[in-house]
């Protein structure tokens, strides 16, 4: 609220001259980028990718060869896939602990009925997506009804997920070969161009597409931002809070699910191992990616660019020969420049 | 005006509110009567229960008793789209904006329009170039000049401007009732000029409105009947014609007793 002295001069203007509240200033340059950034969360993020290109690609030649970008986009399906679901939650001021959970869970499942129950294809890629589901509905319903805070419902899920995951499946890694071939293809391959490209990768990509229009041109998108913009004035404004929340958790799981088909075609394996450090990657991808941990501020298509900014990193440096905990540190460095840049781009409110 | 509509139903009516939190009690038993065409201003000190009031009204809060009744049949509103749904529109004290929204969404949050056709039907799509055009419209019919850009993010906007968004909002929207909760407390002296006008407005085209107010002078301007809220309780209901603000402001603080 401004507290600043209401112009008493203007008072025997015509009405329509009154067009003055507010900006008082002239903004300085700074303050004008930032509050492009702020328009376009995914803008910063965009120029972090193209320049960290540029660079590994004059470190390495290789770097820039169709082959290795295809092989880049690859590694990074799986994470990027996941953090569709991820995003959608951060939005709504809340966070996933347990992503790579539900998608391992629901890779064995689907693994599992099929092998040891003979299901076919679809019916045990369907298993894998009521799984997802479920999980959604279980974190959903902990957050709204219950009223914990994301962190700590995800946290347990976390360990439920895994545990769950390990005793269903006894610890054993059920390998592509054995399991319908619907299961991984996901991983299988056509050439555009020279350049390699898994369904897998199309399925990101397809998923991205539907979810960024939905949260861009529907009212449900819409009341996503709302409600984690300032989730009182949303309530207030007669939007169903704890049913537009429950709704993202629950869609989040279904990502999930679909995360842990390309997971197998990826790794052609259904494997209670791959993939543990999904997690905390699906969060560096939305969190370099632009979107605010603070919820209500972000693009979906920022978190793409984030995971492709983690897989570049890696990538590069691992061609240009460093040590592979460079990479990490790279990653965390990354992570926390995101945070701040977010820090400062939010005082663009005051 | 008051004595014609005094025998009349009330488009909204509240009888014996009871609102706790813990310890404090917020509302202690309030009744409230809305005619229509009227404008109704609660007035009352700080603390004194007004904004508890009318979040019971607008489905903010669940009261913990009593009753609300809209033009005589009894409603319960267990959150304010209900409120909402059914003909009262609220400005709160807190405006109940959304920061990172625009002017136009925030207008039509919760209530957006979709595309005709398949691809509002089957894809669900908002008609966003509609909603602007429409917003900009309902702006300038309230004849609230504050606002330009209907893409402007309301965080940008400075408190007043903020406040007339939520004003527009209210008063667009209303079909039965709007409230407003100190409409003008971060206006200036041309912009609470104009919101007191679009109140008269609004009371002439028949809309009944309720109006919290600290402002004396404006309460006297602009109201029909007058109802003091002291300590959680109605401590009476004054019109301009049989008080003088000092004796308003007498019964608000407890000098002096109305039976
Ligand atoms: N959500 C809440 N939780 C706890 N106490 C509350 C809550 N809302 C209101 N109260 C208490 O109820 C009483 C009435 O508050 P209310 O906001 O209705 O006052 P008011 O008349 O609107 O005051 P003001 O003029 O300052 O806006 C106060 O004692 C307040 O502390
Ligand atoms: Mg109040």
């Amino acid at each position: 609220m401004t507290t600043e002295p209401q112009d008493t001069a203007l008072v025997d203007h015509p009405l329509e001259v009154l067009t003055d509240a507010g900006l008082t200033q002239p903004p300085s340059p700074l303050d004008r980028v930032r509050t492009v950034l702020h328009r376009y969360p995914a803008l910063s993020p965009a120029l972090v990718l193209i320049l960290s290109m540029i660079a590994f690609g004059l470190l390495n030649d290789r770097f820039l060869s169709t082959a290795n970008l295809s092989l880049v986009v690859q590694q990074v399906a799986v994470i990027g896939a996941l953090a569709i679901g991820q995003t959608l939650i951060v939005l709504t001021a809340g966070i996933d602990l347990s992503v790579g959970a539900a998608m391992i869970l629901s890779t064995l499942v689907a693994a599992g009925v099929a092998t040891d129950h003979g299901w076919p294809g679809p019916l045990a890629l369907f298993a894998a997506l009521v799984i997802g589901v479920a999980t959604g509905v279980i974190n959903g319903v902990l957050v709204t009804r219950l009223n914990l805070p994301p962190f700590i419902v995800t946290l347990g899920t976390f360990n439920v997920f895994t545990a769950v995951a390990l005793l269903y499946s006894d610890g054993a890694t059920t390998r592509g070969i054995e399991m319908p071939g619907l299961l991984t293809w996901t991983g299988k391959s056509f050439t555009v161009g020279g350049a390699q490209i898994t369904y897998g990768v199309v399925l990101m990509i397809l998923l991205y597409v539907a979810v960024a229009f939905a949260l861009s041109q529907t009212s449900w998108g819409r009341h996503v931002y709302a409600v984690g913009d300032d989730s009182e004035s949303a309530r207030l404004s007669g939007i169903h809070v704890t049913r537009v929340i429950l709704s993202v958790y629950v869609t989040a799981g279904a990502l999930f699910a679909a995360a842990g088909w390309i997971l197998m075609g990826r790794v052609n394996a259904a494997s209670p191992n791959a993939g543990v450090d999904a997690n905390l990657d699906s969060i560096t991808a939305v969190v370099i990616g632009g979107t605010s941990l603070f919820g209500g501020r972000g693009a979906l298509w920022g978190s793409l660019i984030g995971a492709l900014i983690v897989g570049v990193f890696r990538n590069g440096l691992s061609l240009a020969g460093y040590d592979p905990l460079y990479q990490t540190l790279a990653v965390g460095v990354l992570v926390i420049v995101a945070v701040s840049v977010d820090q400062w781009i939010r005082k663009a409110r005051a | 005006m008051t004595t014609s509509t005094a025998t009349s139903t009330p488009i909204l009516e509240a009888r014996g509110l009871v609102k706790t939190f813990g310890h404090v009690v917020g509302l202690a038993g309030v009744d409230l009567e809305l005619h229509a065409g009227e404008v109704l201003a609660i007035i009352g000190d700080n603390g004194a229960g007004k904004s508890t009031l009318i979040k019971c009204l607008s489905g903010a809060y669940t009261p913990d008793a009593g009753q609300i009744l809209v033009e005589g049949r009894p409603v319960e509103f267990h959150r304010p789209d209900d409120a909402r749904r059914a003909g009262i529109e609220t400005v709160y004290q807190t405006l109940a904006v959304s920061p990172a929204l625009d002017i136009a969404s925030n207008l039509f949050l919760g209530r957006e329009q979709r595309l005709p056709g398949v691809r509002g039907s089957v894809f669900r799509m908002l008609d966003k170039k509609g909603m602007r055009d429409r917003a900009k419209q309902q702006v300038e019919d309230l004849g609230i000049s504050t606002l330009q850009s209907m893409t402007q993010a309301v965080e940008n906007l400075s408190g007043g401007q903020r406040q007339a968004v939520a004003v527009a909002r209210a008063a667009a929207f209303g079909s039965k009732v709007v409230i407003l909760d100190e409409p003008t407390a971060a206006l200036g002296v041309r912009e609470s000029a104009q919101v007191l006008q679009l109140v008269r407005d609004l009371r002439d085209q028949g809309m009944p409105v309720i109006l919290i107010s600290h402002d004396m002078p404006q309460v006297f301007e602009v109201a029909d009947r007058i109802q003091i809220q002291r300590l959680g309780r109605r401590a009476a209901v004054i019109t301009p014609q049989t008080h003088t603000p000092q004796e308003a402001v007498a019964i608000m603080t407890g000098a002096m007793v109305v039976t």
